[in-house]
């Protein structure tokens, strides 16, 4: 049987089913094995009731992105499963297996031509006291994997523990069942063995790193206001904040949370909140404050396909533009994009750390694939980046809160400090605070703002720049994963292609940018936006080289490695 | 007022600051900028310990005309500003300055979660029943027949009750003052700022560009003629019926005021990653 790198299973079935628990178990127990992982969990509108599916791809190496198809689908039912058929695609190598209860395959599933075979999942459950379907599926997923059953075991007494001894026996009984309704069946393929890896691994999400990111660079107040796909990482800071002195408050609305962490971060506190993007399109106002009151604040914007409501619990990169072009007036701020679970945490700490030394809000854009997909990772390195603000000294004298300096931030005063006292203020203003409409002190705070902004040494972390080659895969944020992969494969067929993916999107960094093409000839530019509003960043910002092709799409479908290494070879030919 | 720092033999012209204000000749504001002064001195607030929080509006521009610490933030969101503020520095003394455009119109959902928190902060509301910056606009207290370019003939809508909101919403202490009797004006506020919890104090303040009708209001300004009650019932009735020109302290309860939770414990950050290793 061939050996593979990485094997793709899909769990489907209605919301309750237990898809979900089927594969979270399933990789929980595989990343016990040595595997590294990933799950994304689709999902329709509703909480409960609608189509749920979950998609687990194993790997002897970390993945930051789903394979191009699966090679398992186990469909416990196929209600509703047409809704997202198109997210869940087989080939001719891929194995079905379908309860015969549960009526025809989805379209597109029938129409790819993989072996299907049947297996009467739900009665199989039956004959278990308290069974459920689901875990006959994960057995059957354990057989087929050629993972022990003594491990899924394992994993299933400690994560169905809070249900009791009953649920966890029928669990177990019915991960026997599936696997011994595994008789008879194979994959085709093994999974290869793990590496051996000496790094301690992780399994966690992107909002998880998030928030942990936002702890390690400093951030001591959050406010809250729940969002899809976002939430996740205030409940991750709620009870972990208050472990290291901080506090997460809950707000009325996203006006209330980003003038709350105004509030906190002006007494001193480094502050943040999360949201999405109808939440941060009611942030935009108070950003404009940061900006000119010179608060740092920190903002994750979990982006989901969008206007409006769009699809919450589906990825998108449509809002670069308002992130970098939303603010109303001359705004200079920070913005940065999350690449992986793992950069998320890089990416948060390294924005607290900036938005601190520069007395300017950060908006961090990751989105809803990073920010829910569960995956097992090496654990990152450390980074030593902390927030550290220029504090005003008590002095004698007046105290000027804007004084003009020459890299342009000016030390800070905290309530508390004798002879610091100044009102912060989002009118225009002179050195001291005070407002003003005099042409000569509106220019000097612009100059100001942008000149902090634009003289601060970012370093390397600025992009991800990695290979060579004459031809450039530009691309940021989360579809980072999926196009180091492309590359990686036509690297497979003697093709050199580098990547650069800036991880801090504004202030724009024209001379590095400009280095990191040197060689280059011509670039493909990979987002997931309808309107390309990545290519057209590029374009105001950068001088690129003549040959520039584009891959771009909206959600809710993510962009596969496999469509950026076909744009890639098309080109070549 | 357990938080607050004191220090003694401050005058009222040690809060002021060295900014002119910007308000016409005959606003009521003035003399509520004199009844913080005055109210700050009496209680003998640490100027770098206090902060003065507002929005936008005539109203607004208080704080900088405080030599305390201060945030003139964006319109209708000095609460929410003043409760990650205090939530986070429970150690200042935090008060917060509006207007009946600022804080009852674009901040009215937050007024009522600040009333519910019950956070330890002063809420003093500057109501000339008018958008004054704007130049004359009605706001969510002007009389239904108000005439203005905005609604000519008038809005037609009945003006809404602030301080019976408050009550409804939580607030621990409500009190109506009146901008033309500062000293009045400045033991309320300071009773509001002692207070524990969340202090609701409506300032009658006239708009004499755009309202010169409310030069009249010193005419029917009277003391309330019964002490403040802890009852919220009683104080209901008394509000919802009133002339709406009772000054005084109309209502003072005694729920616990929200504590903020910051730096119960500590734990090393590198601690937090164990929930994630496999």
């Amino acid at each position: 049987m061939p050996e593979a790198e990485n094997v793709s299973i899909a769990i489907v079935g209605s919301g309750g089913a237990g898809a979900l628990t089927a594969g979270n178990l399933l990789l929980e127990a595989a990343s016990m094995a040595g595997w590294h992982g990933l799950l994304t969990r689709t999902v329709g509108p509703q909480i409960r009731g609608g189509e749920a599916a979950a998609l687990v791809r194993l790997a002897s190496r970390p993945v930051e992105c789903l394979a191009d198809r699966f090679d398992l689908l186990i469909g416990i039912d196929w209600l509703n499963a047409n809704r997202f058929g198109a997210e869940i695609e087989v080939g001719p190598n891929s194995l079905v297996i379908t309860d015969p209860s549960s009526g025809d395959l989805p379209l597109l599933v029938s129409r790819a031509g993989a072996r299907v075979v049947e297996v009467p999942i739900k009665e199989v459950a039956k004959t278990i006291h308290e069974g459920r379907p689901n875990m006959v599926a994960l057995g059957l997923a354990t057989s087929l994997l050629g993972l022990s059953e003594d491990l899924l075991s394992t994993v299933i007494g400690k994560r169905l523990a809070e249900k009791g001894q009953t649920a966890i026996d029928a669990s177990r009984a019915g991960l026997k069942a599936g696997i011994a309704a595994a008789a008879g069946l194979d994959l085709g393929m093994h999974l290869a063995a793990p590496k051996p890896c000496a790094a301690q691994r992780w399994f966690v999400s992107g909002n998880e790193t998030t928030g942990l990111g936002a702890i390690r660079g400093g951030i001591r107040f959050a406010a809250a206001y729940p969002i899809t796909p976002a939430s996740e990482i205030l409940e991750w800071l709620a009870p972990n904040l208050p472990k290291v002195g901080g506090v997460l408050f809950q707000a009325e609305d996203e006006l209330a949370a980003i003038n709350m962490i105004i509030g906190a971060s002006f007494g001193g506190t480094p502050a943040m909140t999360a949201t999405s993007g109808p939440g941060l399109a009611l942030m935009i106002e108070a950003l404009g404050l940061a900006t000119a009151a010179e608060i740092p604040i920190v903002v994750v914007d979990v982006m989901r396909a969008g206007p409006s409501t769009g699809i919450p619990t589906k990825s998108e990169q449509a809002d670069l533009n308002i992130a970098v072009y939303g603010l109303h007036g001359d705004a200079p701020h920070l913005v940065l994009g999350s690449q992986s679970i793992a950069d998320c945490l890089f990416t948060t700490q390294w924005a607290v750390h900036l938005a601190e030394a520069l007395q300017a809000p950060a908006i961090v854009l990751s989105d809803q694939f990073i920010g829910q997909a569960v995956a097992v990772i090496d654990r990152p390195a450390d980074i030593a980046f902390i927030g550290q603000r220029a504090a005003a000294l008590p002095q004698a004298g007046v105290y000027k809160r804007y004084a003009i300096s020459a890299g342009g931030v000016s030390p800070m005063a905290i309530p508390g400090m004798r002879g610091g006292q100044y009102t912060a203020d989002g009118l225009t203003h002179n050195e001291l605070g005070t407002p003003t409409s005099s042409e000569n002190d509106h220019r000097a705070q612009l100059d100001k703002r942008r000149a902090k902004l634009e003289q601060f040494a970012y370093g390397d972390h600025w992009a991800t720049i990695e290979g060579d080659g004459e031809l450039a895969v530009v691309t940021w944020g989360s579809l980072t994963g999926a196009a180091r992969e492309a590359i990686e494969q036509v690297h497979g067929d003697g093709l050199n292609v580098r990547l650069i993916a800036p991880r801090l999107l504004f202030p724009i960094q024209s001379e590095r940018f400009t280095a990191a093409l040197d060689g280059i000839k011509r670039i493909l530019v990979v987002e997931q936006s309808h309107s390309g509003q990545f290519h057209r960043y590029l374009r105001a910002h950068y001088d690129l080289p003549e040959d520039v092709r584009v891959l771009s799409r909206p959600g809710p479908l993510p962009i596969r490695p496999s469509e950026i290494r076909q744009a890639i070879m098309q080109w070549r030919s | 007022m357990s938080s607050v720092e004191t220090r003694t033999a401050c005058k009222p012209g040690d809060y002021k600051s060295d900014i002119k204000p910007i308000w016409c000749p005959g606003c009521g504001d003035y003399h509520v900028l004199l009844s913080f002064t005055r109210a700050f001195a009496q209680l003998g607030l640490v100027p770098e310990e206090t902060v003065v929080v507002s929005g936008i509006g005539c109203s607004s521009r208080i704080p900088a005309y405080t030599s305390c610490y201060g945030f003139h933030g964006v319109h209708g969101r000095s609460l929410a500003l003043a409760t990650g503020l205090k939530v986070s520095r429970p150690d200042l003394t935090v008060v917060v300055a509006s207007g009946d455009g600022d804080g009852y119109s674009i901040g009215g959902n937050h007024f009522l979660h600040a009333c519910r928190r019950n956070i330890d902060m002063t809420y003093v509301v500057m109501d000339n029943r008018v958008y004054g910056m704007t130049k004359g606009q009605p706001s969510p207290t002007t009389e239904p027949d108000f005439d203005t370019a905005l609604s000519p003939g008038g809005t037609g809508l009945s003006p809404f009750h602030p301080l019976v909101i408050a009550l409804a919403a939580g607030a621990n202490f409500v009190a109506r003052a009146f901008s033309g009797e500062p000293n009045g004006t400045a033991s309320i506020l300071a009773e509001a700022i002692r207070h524990p919890g969340f202090s609701f104090v409506e300032v009658l303040s006239p708009c004499v560009t755009f309202r010169p009708d409310e030069r009249e209001w010193k005419n029917l300004m009277h003391p309330a003629p019964v002490a403040a009650t802890g009852d919220p019932g009683k104080a209901a009735r008394r509000i919802m019926t009133d002339d709406g020109f009772n000054i005084g302290i109309l209502y003072r309860g005694s729920r616990r005021p929200f504590q903020a939770k910051m730096g119960a414990t500590r734990v090393d950050p590198a601690e937090l990653e164990k929930d994630f290793a496999l």
